[in-house]
């Protein structure tokens, strides 16, 4: 006997040892399931990541934009009826209203990273008998590059914007037949031009980007597209990606300029993103619902062959709370050792997932980490669950008249 | 002492009436009488196993009938001893652990005093030996002497032998008589003895003969 071990240490011990298949079966058992939920939850947490990652990658979190042109029609009044064809107004390039004092408060707004102010607007590009329709995204750098990483995208060249610099995309590189150091035409609505040299061509990872998306400084667009100091909207990053839409109504309270997250633009998206967690939780509950029963059988069976040695025990002296807790011991070492082993079969399948779900560009499908509070709280939240489950049966045994128990 | 069963319900039945009964001290005390007397039951309360409808029980002077469970746990582990017809060994324990069990229960945690105890009762009742063997790889004899040797590990005033020599051969059975004999010589320890054996009740001190639930000698 384990000197420093208490008698119902020493007691659920052994009768675990004792029923050693009983014991390995009911293990296996919440094994499995710890393995599942690990398995899934890592995978989910994993498929989430690399979606907002995905759709994050290339665009803010929050964006303000200047309030839409609306047409007021003047009413007749006095009861009237009116009848009339109201034609929707052109939204002109324009400006956010002191945008400067606007980017300041959002800079002070808690949870925000990066603020960037842009002017974006459309032009044409000509290089000898090529010319193509693009958008002309002004940017300081500083603060874009933070939220964008074109640097990152840059395939040819650099991600320098100098005043007569402009970045392109390689679908329009390839349309105009340029390439870094050639100059092109930019010419916008307003009538505007100017030529720029290419700095650097990028690669977005979407042709229709790669083809009309530019980049130029933010004064250089300003000038070429006649907003003369202005700006058409604000990018903003967040520290939570899932707080955006919090952070957004903050900010729009704070400037009075509406701001639009990333989760109202992609709704769609975060609702199935929310139906997936939903339904990882429903399975996650009914797995761990099904590990509890199997622990409170296997120790309600236990419970009913034991019940002579349960009495003996009550004759010789044991109280009913020491009959408790061996019981309760055996279930939470049950949930122990299940999720312990339960963990590391998770992890395995987790690497071998890394290792053989490839795509076709050689990485994996879905990138998963592997993150220790994941397997920590599957290890406290299965013990406790184990504990749980045997309550009932070690209620029952306390329970047990032993005279009754002794003569069967 | 008065024990029904049932009470307050159609089937309510009495099984002992009007029992007076006083065990002195170190007497080695036979029970006997037909199946169904209730020998079994007298056993049961006195062993605190169980508690009378009416009437007082003592032990060692102390009255036990108002006792919560927790008082009367404690009371029975420390001064009663019990061995049955059945040995109820815990089979996942060696005998020298199964004679440790009252002792580890009461403590909470194991010690050397313990261990010494436990080898030294086994070695009284000649099995030393088989210490170190698990309960379920004993002879039914020695399973029953290991039984005997527990009663004994918290130094009870009082054993209660329910046909301890039911299961047994006539040689083991005059072995753990023998023994018990020993304990009560050697120790004095009162025993309560039932039996269905005429030539063991008479070798006891006394014989108390119960039938129908009273005590007719």
């Amino acid at each position: 006997m384990n000197p420093w071990a208490p008698f119902e240490w020493i007691v659920a011990l052994r009768f675990l040892r004792e029923g050693r298949l009983q014991t390995l079966f009911i293990i296996g058992g919440v094994a499995i399931g710890v393995a599942v939920i690990v398995f899934m939850s890592a995978l989910l947490t994993g498929l989430q990541a690399n979606f907002i990652r995905r759709v994050l990658s290339a665009q803010p979190h929050l964006q303000l934009l200047p309030p839409q042109e609306v047409v007021r029609p003047l009413g007749v009044g006095g009861g009237a009826v009116e009848s009339a064809i109201v034609q929707p107004p052109l939204q002109r390039l324009k400006s956010i209203d002191q945008w400067q004092k606007v980017v300041a408060e959002i800079r002070t707004t808690p949870q925000v990273a990066v603020v960037s102010p842009a002017a974006t607007g459309s032009a044409l590009v000509v290089r000898g008998d090529a010319s193509r329709a693009i958008s002309v995204v002004g940017i300081d750098p500083e603060f874009y590059f933070r939220i964008v990483d074109v640097p990152g995208k840059i395939v040819r060249g650099s991600a320098r914007l100098t005043a007569s610099d402009i970045l392109i995309g390689t679908d329009l590189a390839s349309d105009v037949g340029a390439s870094v150091g050639d100059k092109l035409r930019v010419t916008a609505a307003s009538g505007a031009s100017n030529t720029l040299t290419i700095a650097g061509i990028f690669d977005l990872g979407n042709k229709g980007a790669n083809q009309r998306t530019t980049y130029t400084a933010l004064h250089t667009a300003q000038s070429l597209l006649g907003l003369a100091g202005g700006v058409t909207s604000i990018d903003v990053t967040v520290t939570d990606v899932y707080a955006a839409e919090t952070v957004a109504q903050r900010v729009t309270a704070a400037t009075g300029v509406e701001a639009d997250s990333w989760i109202k633009t992609n709704a769609q998206f975060f609702s199935a993103v929310n139906a997936q967690v939903t339904a990882n939780t429903a399975i996650r509950f009914f797995v761990g619902l099904s590990v509890a029963f199997g622990i409170a059988s296997v120790l309600f069976v236990s419970v009913v062959q034991r019940s002579r040695e349960i009495g003996i025990l009550r004759a010789m002296g044991i109280r009913r709370g020491q009959i408790l807790r061996l019981f309760l011991l055996q279930g939470g070492l049950l949930g122990l050792a299940g999720s312990a082993l339960g963990s590391g079969v998770g992890a395995g399948a987790l690497m071998m997932w890394q290792r053989y779900a490839i795509g076709l560009d050689g990485l994996p499908i879905v990138p998963v980490t592997l993150e220790l509070p994941l397997f920590a709280t599957a290890l406290i939240v299965a013990t406790f669950t184990g504990l749980l489950a045997a309550f009932a049966p070690a209620l029952r045994a306390a329970r047990l008249d032993p005279m009754v128990a002794i003569r069967g | 002492m008065h024990k029904a069963f049932n009470v307050g319900t159609p089937i309510e039945t009495e099984v002992l009436h009007g029992i007076e009964l006083t065990l002195a001290r170190g007497e080695f005390c036979a029970v006997v009488g037909p199946s169904g007397s209730g020998k079994s039951t007298l056993l049961n309360i006195i062993g605190l196993l169980d508690r009378p409808t009416s009437g007082q029980l003592r032990i060692g002077g102390a009255e036990t009938t108002t006792l919560d469970d927790v008082a009367l746990t404690r009371l029975r582990g420390h001064s009663i001893g019990f061995v049955f017809q059945y040995h109820h060994l815990i089979g996942a324990f060696t005998a020298r652990e199964n004679v440790m069990m009252p002792m580890l229960g009461d403590a909470g945690f194991p010690n050397a005093q313990m261990a010494e105890r436990a080898d030294a009762l086994l070695a009284s009742v000649g099995l030393a030996h088989r210490r170190d063997n698990l309960a379920t790889n004993l002879s039914g004899g020695e399973q029953q002497r290991v039984a005997v040797a527990r009663a004994l590990a918290m130094q009870p005033a009082l054993l209660l032998a329910d046909e301890p020599t039911g299961n047994l051969d006539t040689k083991s059975a005059d072995a753990v008589f023998e023994l018990l004999r020993g304990v009560n010589r050697d120790h004095g320890t009162a025993i309560l003895f039932v039996t269905h054996n005429p030539a063991l009740a008479l070798r006891c001190d006394r014989t108390i003969e119960v039938v129908d639930g009273m005590i007719v000698r």
